[in-house]
């Protein structure tokens, strides 16, 4: 009975939906926005379906996009979760660092790019260093959060076991502050593809970001909106596969 | 914020500032690319003597505030109907789950077409940014809210709209600021990163531009000057919350 009636709203705000694809439709077709810069829907989608594998698809463009974003992301988590834990676990390291990240934390991201220009050119390697630079702040800010809030008394059971720092915070901090990394990685994974899409733009690195800013300069709106729409799914995508990883692996913990 | 004072805290920064110092003169790196702090400081003193450095922070700060306002308020307007009604949040889910993962950088180039250069595209760009965490976290706020205060309202016979103002947005404003706070980060994000891909005024075209024009020392001071922005706007909504709503605000406080 409940599930009938959560299809029911599902169908309803699916139809809800389809009503706006048809208000853009209208808007499109009405003339009333010039066609420069705003597709029809159903053009939109034919940019996307169009040759989409082909050797100038939007399907390379993505898969590049992708592929730049994961490769940026994992790398700020490895080097955010190492430092962060380390950091966390110290009082002392606390004091002398904290400061200099809470005032690194707030600076935009994109504002590192012009710097990563002086030191790598427009290159791929450029790109990378941005999008990891960005997505190493969330990381291990929530690393050290969540190492430095273990149950105190976890602390002294490690001790009183006798087990080297290494052991502690593989087997005691790192469970604990799963749960923080996960929240942290989540936003660095958010960051990385804004970055991703950042660096593309100047980097003029191939990616949809890159095929988004052609398709704007050549004037040809229904490839710029599939471009638009294929990051949404990129985005939407993720999200959705790191909340199922992390309901996986949080699986130990008393549900709450 | 006695932490970020403490003398403790300013010893690891200002050993990579010498260390820098001394390596980049004994290296002899300093070049088209890349300056001493030393340098970047004294830039930053010239930008700030001549004025330039506040123009382009006015323009910047601008730019993001008329964007905050905007998608902000629309955040707060679409929050509040979804948040009050489980209907209405329902039936727009799927259309909010298409839309919301969209990266607002990707409107960029939209932006430019349609408004060209100036304050508009780029206020156009912060407003999306800005709208969703708005949406998003005022909706959890409105949610939040004590039924039984709703309750009340019926039994009053409040008005749509007097319920709102008078019973909800009371109960729900802690929370609905740390929504103002996120907006704010973002939208001060999305405003530089506006400036840096294509709007030529503001901070962040000071910076590439002095990149491009090799005045690495330039450079470096504005992106420094940026840092100092985001902490003065962070800690001073922070002191602003804690001063107006004291623990209301904060994750499980207030109750």
């Amino acid at each position: 009975m409940k599930r009938a009636s959560n299809f029911l709203w599902f169908l309803g705000s699916v139809g809800v939906f389809a009503l706006l694809l048809f208000g853009w439709h209208l808007i499109a077709q009405s003339g009333m926005v010039s066609r420069v810069y705003l597709a029809p829907p159903d053009k939109a989608f034919a940019a996307i379906t169009n040759g989409f594998t082909g050797p100038n698809g939007l399907g390379s463009s993505m898969w590049a996009t992708v592929q730049r974003m994961l490769y940026g992301w994992v790398l700020a988590s490895m080097v955010g979760i190492v430092l962060g834990s380390i950091i966390g676990i110290s009082a002392i390291a606390r004091i002398y660092l904290q400061p200099m990240l809470e005032f690194l934390r707030p600076l935009p991201a994109s504002a590192i790019v012009p710097l990563a220009i002086a030191f790598f050119g427009l290159s791929e390697s450029m790109v990378l260093f941005v999008i990891a630079f960005g997505s190493f702040w969330p990381v291990l800010l929530a690393a050290v959060q969540g190492v430095s809030s273990v149950e105190p008394r976890l602390y002294e059971v490690a001790r009183a076991l006798n087990m080297s720092r290494r052991e502690t915070i593989w087997k005691i901090a790192l469970p604990n502050a799963l749960p923080d990394i996960f929240a942290g990685m989540r936003i660095g994974l958010a960051v990385a593809l804004v970055l991703t899409v950042v660096g593309e733009f100047v980097g003029g690195q191939n990616g949809l970001g890159l095929e988004i800013l052609r398709a704007s300069r050549q004037f040809q709106a229904p490839r710029m909106f599939g471009g638009v729409i294929l990051l949404g799914v990129i985005g939407y995508s993720c999200a959705v596969i790191i909340s199922n990883v992390e309901r996986y692996l949080m699986r130990w913990r008393a549900s709450r | 914020m006695s932490a970020l004072l403490s003398m403790r805290g300013l010893l690891v920064p200002a050993l990579l500032l010498l260390g820098a110092e001394v390596l980049v003169n004994a290296a002899d790196l300093s070049s088209n690319n890349i300056a001493p702090p030393s340098a970047a400081f004294a830039a930053l003193l010239r930008i700030m003597l001549d004025g330039t450095l506040f123009v382009s922070t006015g323009q910047t700060l601008l730019a993001t505030a008329m964007g905050l306002a905007v998608g902000g308020s629309l955040g707060l307007v679409a929050g509040i109907l979804l948040g009050l009604s489980r209907t209405a949040s329902r039936l727009m889910t799927v259309s909010l789950e298409f839309f919301r993962p969209v990266p607002a950088v990707a409107l960029i180039p939209i932006s430019m077409l349609v408004f060209g250069f100036g304050y508009a595209m780029e206020v156009a760009v912060v407003a999306f940014a800005a709208f969703w965490p708005m949406l998003i976290y005022c909706k959890g706020a409105i949610e939040a809210v004590e039924p039984q205060l709703l309750e009340v309202a019926q039994m009053l016979r409040l008005s749509y709209f007097d319920t709102v103002r008078k019973i909800v947005l009371p109960a729900a404003l802690p929370r609905i600021f740390v929504a103002l706070r996120t907006a704010t980060g973002i939208a001060l994000i999305l405003g530089v990163t506006t400036e840096i891909l294509s709007n030529p005024q503001g901070l962040g075209f000071a910076v590439m531009s002095a990149q491009q024009s090799l005045h690495p020392d330039n450079m470096i001071a504005n992106i420094f000057w940026l840092g100092v922005l985001g902490v003065v706007v962070n800690s001073g909504l922070l002191w602003l919350q804690s001063r107006l709503f004291g623990n209301a605000g904060r994750p499980g406080g207030g109750r």
